[in-house]
């Protein structure tokens, strides 16, 4: 116990007097893990609108796949992304293998089928209930899925928290996609996993309450920001 | 431009396999207000559904004097129950012009404007789901008609609206009127389509059972069916 009081005391200590390597690995968790968010974002909720809105032919397969991807085990995608990235993979030459980049690239396959399956359920639900206005107004396909996103804000923040929750305590793509390297591609997971191999468990504690104090305060900066759960917004 | 007249050849409406209207064969001519009366079920809600195109014409023809594409584009349609937009009523009232590429300032002032006339001012900022029944169904009826369309669709729009707010709706469309919108509704009540109506359509199990002048109407129907909805006694 007294290893463990320790441990947090030394988190703490780190933390209060600015440790440049721990804040080293925050800032990097951070970098990655937004990076990936927006870009997952960026695929994932137009994705959810435009299934949502559509219909066609082997729709419901796509769904469930979808669906299915939900759960993608993070170690086989560490794996298909390092083969890609490797020097004899089909993107080898950009070199990124073992830097922050091919961390991205992990994070965005993990969390985009979440984002998109969760932003999906979301926009269903809106459709349902706009569908008939929307038609009645004459919106384009694209107005239709705009306005969607627009008056489903609120709700699909909770499919990009939900993509941020995964993606900041993922460790098995990065640390096989970014090698776990000191000041280059050590985050806040890769760096727990590390001490706790070395038998640091306590020190891996603290790094640990560190991950769940940012996890917080990133969900509740964007809940802040985006104004949600205010009586007079919807 | 003129939408009108809308014609329906033995226009079908279906669903499942199941004939829910039709087939009908109307003509709605340019002027007037003509409403649709009659029991639950009689499919009033599907005939108008119909006339829009918000309901796939299984069978028949319903056609406009010009193309689909440019009718659609001049008229509007209020629903029974109000769709409230996730947004202030500004941007709700807003959203129709913004739909046919007005800018965002220039649709907001056209919302203000809009918003003086039908009475809605004071709710400018509020959220447009957290509205009244009443103010909603205001709301819709303003947002259909911001784009002034030629023809206007109501289902019945004051069914769960109390006598003042059914008063705010009547007025507001009589100004519609007054102002060229051709009015087309549905309601279940008599004493409104008699204030309103120039023309009566009276359905019953999916097929229009009599057309003829409101006052005409209500004075002497043709059929012992219609005569029995008028006197309120309890058809099936």
């Amino acid at each position: 116990m007294n290893g463990v009081a320790q441990g947090l005391w030394d988190a703490w200590w780190l933390i209060i007097t600015f440790d440049a390597d721990l804040y080293e690995i925050i800032f990097l968790s951070l970098q990655v893990t937004v990076s990936a968010v927006i870009i997952a974002s960026i695929i994932g909720l137009p994705m959810g609108a435009w299934l949502a809105v559509n219909r066609f032919r082997f729709r419901r397969f796509v769904i469930a796949v979808l669906n299915a991807l939900m759960g993608l085990p993070p170690v086989v995608v560490g794996l298909f992304v390092y083969m890609a990235l490797s020097r004899a993979g089909p993107l080898g030459g950009f070199g990124l293998l073992f830097s922050p980049s091919a961390m991205i690239i992990a994070q965005v396959i993990i969390i985009t089928p979440l984002i998109a399956s969760i932003s999906h359920q979301t926009i269903r639900d809106l459709w349902a209930e706009y569908h008939d206005l929307l038609i009645s107004m004459n919106a384009t396909r694209m107005q239709r899925i705009k306005a969607l996103l627009w008056d489903g804000k609120r709700a699909l923040l909770t499919a990009t928290l939900a993509g941020f929750g995964r993606a900041i305590g993922e460790v098995g793509a990065i640390m096989i996609v970014g090698g776990n390297i000191e000041h280059a591609t050590r985050v806040l997971t890769t760096a727990i996993a590390l001490e706790t191999g070395k038998g640091n468990f306590a020190f891996a504690m603290g790094l640990g309450l560190v991950l769940i104090m940012l996890s917080l305060l990133v969900n509740l900066l964007i809940h802040s920001l985006s104004r949600t759960e205010r009586a007079s917004t919807w | 431009m003129v939408i009108l007249p809308l014609q329906l050849n033995g226009a079908t409406a279906t669903m499942r396999g199941k004939t829910l209207v039709g087939p009908v064969d109307l003509t709605l001519a340019i002027n007037g207000l003509t409403m649709l009366i009659g029991p639950n079920g009689a499919g009033k809600t599907t005939l108008l559904r119909l006339m829009h195109g918000l309901q796939r014409c299984a069978g028949g023809s319903v056609s406009w004097a010009v193309s689909a594409q440019v009718a659609r584009q001049n008229q509007a349609f209020v629903f029974q129950a109000p769709i409230m937009m996730r947004r202030r009523v500004i941007d709700s009232l807003a959203y129709p012009l913004r739909l046919r590429g007005m800018g965002k300032p220039a649709a907001r002032v056209k919302a203000i404007e809009c918003a003086a006339r039908f009475g809605l001012t004071e709710l400018l900022e509020s959220w447009a789901p957290m509205l009244s029944g009443g103010e909603k169904q205001k709301l819709s009826v303003a947002r259909a008609l911001i784009i002034a369309p030629e023809v206007l669709f109501l289902d019945e729009p004051c069914a769960n609206l109390d006598g003042r707010a059914t008063r705010e709706i009547e007025t507001i469309l009589k100004i519609a009127q007054d102002a060229g919108t051709r009015i087309i509704m549905s309601t279940h009540d008599m004493g409104q389509a008699g204030r309103l109506a120039d023309d009566v359509i009276f359905m019953y199990d999916g097929n229009v059972h009599e057309t003829a002048n409101a006052k005409t109407f209500f004075a002497k129907p043709q059929t012992g069916l219609a005569q029995a909805f008028i006197n309120g006694d309890i058809i099936e």
